[in-house]
């Protein structure tokens, strides 16, 4: 099978991956770069859990072609804390009862993590704009938005 | 499945260089955009290609550019759904197109799918397309080897994910005209799944408190977006009220024939028609009643 030289960011540090064109990004970062945090749900760009910001936009991993991030950067859940810090949307997430079974958080997270980038000081109306699409069938949503709007709050008083 | 049926990319770096690997490919190559139609497409097995040529890379492929003597916002075919909804020149000439281009998918669909991915792939549950069925004036310009053509949407949208667009075409850029003085535009969507469920787009102008043009095109319950013709006719001429509204959105429901499928019942859809064109109509009538 044709494989491609990949090079790559991921999470700060250069990564460099030999995949054939058609492997998606969801399964570079799984298979190849061991990154299970990452999570697939559905593989149609349907569910949100496999959000990974490209570039610091946010995608839908299993619809990016591998071949399509080479150059670029990728930042997944595992790069968000810093020296063993959780980021604060991590810690509001676990405080607030955000988490349930927890498959879709990963892919929460990092949408809420590209709006805190382009927005600190979202409205709810802005945070639930931003987090169509991220399934949750456990929580219910409410306390997600709130582990976002406190995660807000914090970000913004730094 | 984690791997595509294998497949080689190629990535044209000028117009002429892509016109030439379709022409040497045909059938055998996809264009592929943001791909996220296609890879969908190709994973569930619909369809696959030994090729498919990336048209990211052509240079200008994504610009958006406002000629003002002309009155024309141009939108590349390859600007994704997000640049549009955040481009400062669209959200000053054309603040509906934003809108509608704010409520497509999701921020990440939206921040990888094109506008033309969406067009050429004519996927009957469009927000864009049926915007543009209604937006009177508007042209795709699709380009080959053998050179440009400009079409309309009523042309280009043929059928189910059919489209006017030959096999050497490629679709370069969309024409839009912005709104004329006492013009207003509306676009309202129902959604219970990711795509819309239906669909309505309104434009209306007035002339000494009547309305003197309309259009209306409704989307998303039929093979392709389509023109509320006779709801459009029950409305020049008359004054932009309440009644008048109800009785266009009536026409324009009767007008539509629904499938009953997994986004609901035909009377179902009828009645979210009926709904939404009122609501569209009576927002475009306040915004053509506020533009001087
Ligand atoms: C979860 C999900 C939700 C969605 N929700 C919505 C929604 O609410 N509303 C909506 O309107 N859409 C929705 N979509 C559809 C979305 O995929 C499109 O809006 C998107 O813009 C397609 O563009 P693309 O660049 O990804 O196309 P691609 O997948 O790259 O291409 C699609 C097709 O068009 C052809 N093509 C692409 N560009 C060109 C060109 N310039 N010239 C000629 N042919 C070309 C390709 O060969 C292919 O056949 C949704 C998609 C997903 C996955
Ligand atoms: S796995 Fe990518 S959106 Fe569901
Ligand atoms: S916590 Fe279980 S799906 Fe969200």
């Amino acid at each position: 099978m044709n494989t491609m030289k990949i090079n790559l960011i991921v999470n700060g540090q250069s990564r460099s991956v030999e995949a054939p064109p058609g492997k998606t990004l969801l399964y570079l970062l799984r298979d190849d770069l061991d990154l299970l945090g990452t999570k697939d749900g559905c593989r149609e760009g349907e569910c949100g859990a496999c959000t990974v910001l490209l570039d610091g936009e946010p995608v839908n991993a299993c619809l990016v072609l591998a071949g399509q991030v080479d150059g670029r950067e990728v930042v997944t859940i595992e790069g968000l804390s810093q020296n063993g810090h959780l980021h604060p949307l991590q810690r509001h997430f676990v405080e607030a009862g955000a988490v349930q079974c927890g498959f879709c958080t990963p892919g929460l997270i990092m949408s809420s993590a590209a709006l805190l980038e382009q927005n600190p000081q979202p409205t709810e109306e802005q945070i639930r704009h931003a987090l169509v699409g991220n399934l949750c069938r456990c929580t219910g949503y409410t306390k997600v938005f709130e582990a976002v709007q406190h995660a807000a709050e914090e970000v913004d008083r730094d | 499945m984690r791997t595509l049926t294998p497949f080689s990319i190629l990535a044209p770096t000028t117009l002429q260089d892509s016109f030439q690997h379709i022409e040497e490919h045909g059938w055998n190559a996809a264009l592929y955009a943001g791909g996220t139609e296609l890879l969908l497409t190709m994973r569930s097995g619909l369809a696959s290609f030994p090729y498919l040529i990336d048209i990211k890379k052509i240079p200008q492929f994504d610009e958006i550019s406002f000629n003002k003597d002309e009155g024309m916002l141009t939108i590349g075919a390859g600007a994704t759904h997000r640049s549009i909804e955040t481009s400062p020149l669209v959200l000053e000439q054309l603040p509906l197109l934003a809108e509608v281009e704010s409520m497509v998918a999701n921020i990440r669909v939206r921040t990888v799918g094109t506008i033309g991915g969406n067009l050429c792939f004519a996927d009957p549950h469009s927000d864009p397309a049926t915007l543009f069925m209604a937006w009177a004036g508007t042209t795709f310009e699709l380009v080959s080897s053998a050179g440009v053509r400009q079409i309309a949407p009523d042309e280009f949208f043929v059928d189910l994910f059919t489209t006017a667009r030959a096999e050497n075409e490629l679709m370069s850029k969309i024409h839009l005209p912005i709104l004329g003085k006492r013009m207003g535009g509306a676009y309202k969507k129902f959604v219970t799944l990711e795509r819309p469920t239906a669909n309505v787009a309104a434009f209306l102008g007035l002339a000494n408190g009547k309305i003197d043009s309309a259009r209306i095109a409704v989307g998303s319950v039929g093979p392709i977006p389509v023109r509320a013709i006779d709801a459009e006719g029950t409305l020049l001429g008359g004054f932009p009220d309440e009644k008048l509204f109800e009785r266009a959105a009536e026409t324009a429901a009767e007008a539509t024939d629904p499938v009953d499928d997994v986004y609901g019942s035909k009377e179902y859809k009828k009645q979210i028609v009926r709904v939404l064109t009122r609501r569209a109509l009576k927002q475009a009538a306040t915004r053509a009643d506020r533009s001087q």
